[in-house]
């Protein structure tokens, strides 16, 4: 499997990050942070609660400011103008730990409402492409439904189907598995890992292991805002280097 | 070790079911509950039978005249005579068809909207139009229609225009002023906050007598603007400043994520807030909405102390008639009885809306 992945094509630097600084008030939690993802690349970023990798790829597609450095994503530097934040936010769709959906909508018009209002595609093809994507999630048939009477689960594979409606380059995934019951949380990652199979270029936050082991090219440690250690998963799980990811490995795996 | 296989369910015993169940649950489960099962029985009892004796067992419902009234009862006789008065103030009488038209009309829109599925399209349009068909109708002067002045509009169609404006502008201002007060800009933030809370801060009768009084000061010497015109426009300025406060207070129930996944879905601001943020916002605050609307809808009636004669007041008018004196207790009641209907219908259409909006109906 990790053979697998090495051999794996990536093309070029798709999200570049530079020496990002960020401050909530006199709290510095973003410190100087640089990574560079590929196309078709697939990072995992881990690392203990309040370390700044949600804040991290949350700056990516601006839901987040920072005061210093430099995010490009495909060349655009991502800022106030609001053309660049538009070209951006189209390339760049993200997954909730709390899915999001919005619940006046049905399945199906949370996954239009953007491609017609936004992209102003015709209804007809916005629905279309909906239906095709929640196919791929294995969801078609609820699509009518609300998303309370949905299972936390299915909710997330829809969350899932709307990032994708778009047909983004990247995708952020921000915790997608950390609320839901245990049983649910393979249905999920069975998504996840069937994207990754694609091509799609994932930056991914998550405290599933496992995944992080299958899937990922590379895997960053994030601790009290700074990326302390990156590496292939074989590496990074087998013979982590620095002390904090020991510590941290040893805390969450051993059990 | 052992293995369980799985129970059918059970139903409950039966002492908890059924109506007696129901009655020892909630009427006679503690003696707390006793002593008010009892207590509001008895009030039940001597307030229910009195009323619907004086009201309908000894009432007169036939005549014309007041002598018509023999008994102890109600002289409904009097509404009876009156009735044009109480619905339609001092609209000249050969000219009630437009009135009637009008209201039968939106009826018929009612009726049409729920079972022609097709006119939603035109939705839109008939809101705009249908005020102008009603003030044409209403206010003549046009199309062969004589001349009635507003002064001359009075009784219950005074007060579902004072009200229907009210309502129908107050809503979208109030919008305005909520997103005003959520605004990142200091200045519509500012602006909105002063607005909202020195309207909060003073009492309708304020806003009336300054828009009835203070505003023509402000005009030219010989403009002579409309006086009803100026009681819609203080009521709907004073209603908005409601209106926001309820809608703010739906902004603040829905989650950061909503907003969130608005903007990394690519949504700008105001289709964030017209397709995600408000429907959600104004569904929670559905009751408070309603709320607000029924008190705008009663308190059209302090319109009164500008000189216009709605509902209300046409108590003290027809029941000041020389031939009809010490009637105020029958036209009270009637007009008590038709503030009822409206506001309780309102609450009603509330919590039908309530019901049809809620998309969380369970797995």
């Amino acid at each position: 499997m990790a053979e697998q992945t090495n051999s794996k094509k990536l093309g070029e630097p798709i999200i570049q990050l530079e020496n990002v600084n960020k401050w909530y008030g006199d709290f510095h939690v973003l410190k100087d942070i640089n990574l560079e993802v590929r196309q078709g690349e697939i990072v995992v970023v881990a690392g203990p609660s309040g370390s700044g990798k949600s804040t991290m790829i949350r700056c990516i597609n601006r839901l987040e400011e920072y005061q210093e450095g430099s995010i490009r994503v495909k060349g655009i530097e991502v800022n106030n103008d609001v053309k660049n934040l538009r070209a951006i936010r189209s390339n760049v769709a993200m997954v909730f730990q709390h899915f999001n959906l919005f619940p006046h909508l049905t399945i199906l018009e949370n996954l239009t409402l953007a491609p017609v209002w936004v992209y102003k595609t015709p209804k007809k093809e916005a629905i279309e492409t909906a239906m095709h994507y929640l196919e791929k999630v294995n969801i078609a048939d609820q699509a009518n439904k609300y998303p309370n009477q949905l299972s936390g689960g299915q909710q997330q594979r829809v969350a899932i189907a709307r990032a994708l409606c778009k047909s983004p380059d990247i995708m952020l995934f921000d915790e997608p598995t950390s609320a839901l019951d245990p049983e649910m949380i393979g249905e999920v990652l069975d998504v996840m890992m069937k994207l990754a199979d694609e091509g799609k270029t994932m930056i991914t936050v998550t405290h599933e292991m496992g995944f992080a082991r299958k899937v990922a090219d590379r895997v960053i440690f994030m601790d009290a805002g700074q990326i302390i250690e990156e590496n292939d998963p074989e590496t990074f799980f087998h013979h982590p280097e620095s002390e904090r990811l020991q510590l941290f490995l040893k805390q969450i795996l051993n059990h | 070790m052992a293995v369980y296989p799985p129970k059918p369910a059970k139903e409950p015993p039966l002492t908890e079911r059924g109506p007696i169940a129901w009655v020892r649950h909630n009427l006679l489960s503690s003696p707390y509950n006793i002593t008010f099962t009892i207590l509001g029985l008895a009030i039940l009892y001597w307030t229910i039978p009195p009323f619907v004796k004086w009201a309908f067992l000894d009432a007169n419902f036939a005549g014309h005249t007041k002598a018509d009234c023999t008994g102890n009862g109600a002289c409904w006789v009097f509404v009876k005579e009156k009735l044009n008065m109480f619905l339609f103030g001092f609209y000249p009488q050969d000219q009630l068809w437009r009135p009637k038209t009008v209201i039968a009309t939106v009826l018929a829109l009612g009726a049409f909207a729920k079972f022609v599925p097709g006119l939603h399209r035109f939705k839109l349009l008939l809101i705009a139009i249908f005020p102008i068909f009603a003030f044409m109708m209403l206010h003549g002067g046009s199309f062969g229609l004589s001349l009635v002045e507003t002064s001359k509009w009075g009784g219950l169609l005074l007060t579902l225009v004072i009200a229907s404006v009210g309502i129908v502008l107050s809503f979208p201002l109030g919008i305005l002023l909520a997103l005003g007060r959520q605004s990142k800009l200091p200045i519509i933030k500012s602006l909105s906050v002063f607005y909202i809370e020195f309207v909060r801060g003073v009492p309708l009768i304020t806003v009336l007598f300054m828009a009835s009084v203070v505003l023509p000061l402000f005009f030219p010497e010989g403009v002579n603007f409309n006086k009803l015109a100026r009681a819609l426009i203080g009521i709907t300025l004073f209603e908005a400043a409601y209106v926001a406060e309820n809608i703010r207070s739906g902004f603040q129930a829905i989650p950061k994520g909503q907003y969130e996944a608005a903007d990394a879905l690519g949504l700008g601001y105001w289709q964030k807030m017209a397709l995600v943020i408000l429907p959600q916002a104004i569904k929670v605050t559905i009751p408070n909405l309603v709320g607000t609307f029924i008190s705008l809808f009663k308190d059209t009636s302090l319109v009164m102390i500008i000189g216009l004669f709605d509902l209300l007041a046409m108590v003290n008018v027809t029941s000041n008639d020389r031939d009809w004196l010490g009637m105020d207790t029958e036209g009270y009641v009637f007009v008590a009885f038709i503030f009822w209907i409206f506001t309780f219908s309102m609450s009603m259409y509330s919590k039908r809306l309530e019901k049809k909006l809620n998309t969380d109906k369970g797995k």
